[in-house]
């Protein structure tokens, strides 16, 4: 036994200088694999970008290629700030601005929505706090496609179409939210608790003073996740948005290829280079929080 | 400073689970009273209804003769010190021990004045500005302290504040804390389930089992005159030892020997005995027949059987002890006899 053991240190003690210079065949395949896979995912990216750098016409003519066009200055300028539609406001920055709004918006009001939620259930000697939680917890089986007739009456009878509070407020009550931050207030020790009290801070104090605090990872991975849902929702801004001026990116885009006034090419070109623009704040936003976000998940601060 | 007093406080929680029977006592001035016994005996519980952290079911709590039984545990002028530190995490030492006074509208130069003042009491000016996370479990503990010791409240309330750290640590916490609490002269209730951290720093022990009260009463009185058998074997490493007898003329009689000449009753009773009250005989005296010797250094415990009852005895180290047969006497004076069922002293 020690013999043995004494063999296999000694084997890799002087295995160690040898291996730098040998190649390590299974990290060449690792990699090979991981650089396939990553290419395959990138492609119809790469197949976008392509198209928004040559003229329409040659998107009809030959559909994707390899060239790379010039046209990419040109079509960046007619995305951004070239209005399209009919009311003339309709500019990609306007779009990107309301889609910013959206996204934001929705983030925080669920991640609002769902910490007081939760803070009540968990905090609160409430007669039915676990039945309140289980009621809130059945509305995952009812997403925003099942109740959308009555959602949308609901906002046109209090006039909130082609407003933010129309495109946001109805999609903040959120249950996902809500449960992760109940799991997470579960977990803060009970002592935090009693020594706030006794510290004197009120139920109010020991949210905004220890439990916001607490959960600021627990935040940043909540907003990471609702802010790319948001900003990717496309069925309720085409409900409640009629006006141009309030379109968002996702929805904006389909606008575009529509447009077809007379014979007219649809501008591939000006449509794909504002897929692009709309790929971009979710990607920023999960590299910028994803720091946090491991963080959240592996470090134990409480 | 403060003088707090119970009457009858009950508890039951709402799973209707007793948790303490009515129970009455009064600590006064300054006093440091430490609340002992097994864990599940309601130590914490009291300690929390002191605190405000739990509903008093039934009876009165006054501190400084105010009613105190409906008031918010922040306005009870009260400090705890929990088991696992209850620091905030997020907060630097510094904010942690200021917390309580910023929430009480306490101006910035006197809550910069008295965390200074704290700190330098606890040695941990270094640390002010780190987290929790980054001290020892004795920092952190003293950092505890400190946010206890900063409100100058009236009374503190320690639950199980050592049973975290390492034995040493837990030693010189001890005398720190004593010594704390003497130099700031502050009454204070302190929950602990070790005997030793009882009987070192207590003026008076409580000491309770199952949700009662078994006795109060000085280190000293808790040792040599336990008031039952449950006192007896909780109290002291190695326990008291507990041996039937027979109560018979006035004598209390061991296996036919008698070991105390002047007793009142008849009928079976229990002899409580200390190790260290039991001294070898040269002959005369009991038959003790030792199994096993515990050498500790200082002193050498004999375990063994009188008759066919377990029993040990503390003798000095320079006294050889080999297994086998002695001859043993109880000190007559230092006998305590209790209710053969009842457990209770006579
Ligand atoms: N919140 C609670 N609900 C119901 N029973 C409880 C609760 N807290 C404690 N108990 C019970 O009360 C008894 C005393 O508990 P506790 O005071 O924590 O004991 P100790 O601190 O002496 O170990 C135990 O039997 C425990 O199970
Ligand atoms: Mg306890």
């Amino acid at each position: 036994m020690t013999e043995a053991n004494a063999g296999a240190i000694d084997r890799t003690t002087t295995a160690a200088p040898r291996r730098k210079r040998r190649i390590r065949w299974s990290a060449v395949v690792d990699h090979a694999v991981l650089i396939v896979g990553s290419l395959f995912m990138m492609l119809p990216l790469l197949m976008v970008l392509q198209m928004t750098t040559v003229p329409d016409v040659e998107v009809i003519k030959t559909g994707p290629s390899l060239t790379i066009g010039d046209q990419l200055p040109v079509n960046f300028e007619k995305a951004m700030f070239e209005a399209s539609g009919f009311s003339g406001q309709n500019t990609g920055l306007n779009m990107l601005k309301n889609s910013f709004i959206l996204g934001i918006g929705f983030a925080l009001g669920k991640i609002l929505i769902g910490m007081m939620a939760a803070y009540a259930i968990v905090y609160f000697r409430m007669r039915f706090a676990s039945l309140a939680f289980w009621v809130i917890f059945t509305t995952l089986l009812l997403p925003l496609e099942v109740r959308i007739l009555p959602s949308y009456e609901v906002v046109q009878k209090l006039g909130m179409l082609n407003t933010y509070q129309g495109l946001i407020i109805p999609l903040i009550a959120s249950a996902t939210a809500t449960f992760f931050f109940r799991q997470f207030f579960r977990s803060v020790p009970e002592e935090l608790v009693e020594a706030a009290r006794i510290d004197g801070a009120g139920p109010v104090k020991f949210f905004i003073d220890i439990l916001v605090p607490l959960s600021r990872t627990m935040i940043a991975a909540m907003f990471i996740i609702m802010f790319v849902y948001g900003w990717n929702q496309y069925l309720w801004p085409t409900m409640i948005t009629t006006e141009e001026d309030m379109f968002t990116l996702v929805r904006g885009i389909k606008q575009i290829t529509q447009v077809l006034e007379g014979n007219r090419i649809p501008e591939y070109g000006r449509a794909n280079l504002l897929a692009i623009i709309a790929i971009i704040p979710p990607v920023l936003v999960v590299i910028f929080f994803q720091n946090w976000f491991v963080k959240g998940l592996t470090e134990s601060d409480k | 400073m403060a003088q707090v007093s119970l009457k009858n406080i009950r508890k039951v929680y709402p799973n209707g689970a007793e948790a303490l029977t009515p129970s009455s006592f009064d600590i006064g001035d300054g006093e440091f009273v430490v609340l002992v016994g097994p864990s599940g005996c309601g130590k914490s519980t009291l300690l929390r209804m002191v605190a405000g952290l739990e509903e008093i079911t039934e009876g009165e709590l006054t501190i400084n003769g105010r009613v105190m039984n409906d008031v918010d545990p922040a306005d009870r002028d009260i400090a705890m010190v929990f088991q696992n530190y209850a620091l905030y995490p997020h907060m630097t030492v510094r904010k942690n021990i200021a917390y309580g006074l910023k929430n009480r509208k306490t101006p910035k130069h006197v809550i910069e004045q008295k965390v200074a003042e704290a700190a330098a009491m606890l040695n941990l000016n270094e640390y002010l500005d780190r987290k929790p996370s980054q001290l020892s479990g004795g920092q952190r503990q003293r950092v505890a302290m400190g946010r206890a010791i900063v409100r100058d409240p009236a009374l503190f309330l320690f639950d199980e504040p050592l049973s975290n750290l390492d034995a040493k640590l837990r030693n010189q916490m001890r005398i720190e804390i004593k010594a704390l609490q003497r130099r700031l002269g502050v009454t204070s209730i302190y929950v602990t389930h070790d005997q030793v951290e009882a009987m070192t720093m207590a003026d008076r022990i409580i000491v309770m089992n199952a949700g009662r009260i078994e006795q109060i009463g000085t280190p000293a009185e808790i040792y040599h005159r336990p008031a039952s058998t449950f006192v007896a074997s909780f109290m002291g490493a190695p326990p008291m030892n507990l041996v039937q007898a027979r109560l018979d003329g006035g004598r209390v009689m061991i296996n036919g020997d008698t070991v105390l000449g002047a007793a009142e009753g008849s009928g079976a009773v229990t002899v409580g005995i200390r190790p260290e009250d039991v001294v070898l005989a040269a002959d005369g005296g009991l038959l003790f027949h030792v199994d096993l010797v515990e050498e500790l250094g200082a002193h050498r415990l004999l375990h063994g059987r009188l008759g066919d009852q377990e029993f040990t005895i503390h003798v000095g180290k320079d006294i050889e002890a080999i297994p086998g047969e002695v001859r043993v006497a109880l000190k007559a004076d230092a006998i305590n006899l209790f209710h053969p069922e009842t457990g209770k002293a006579l």
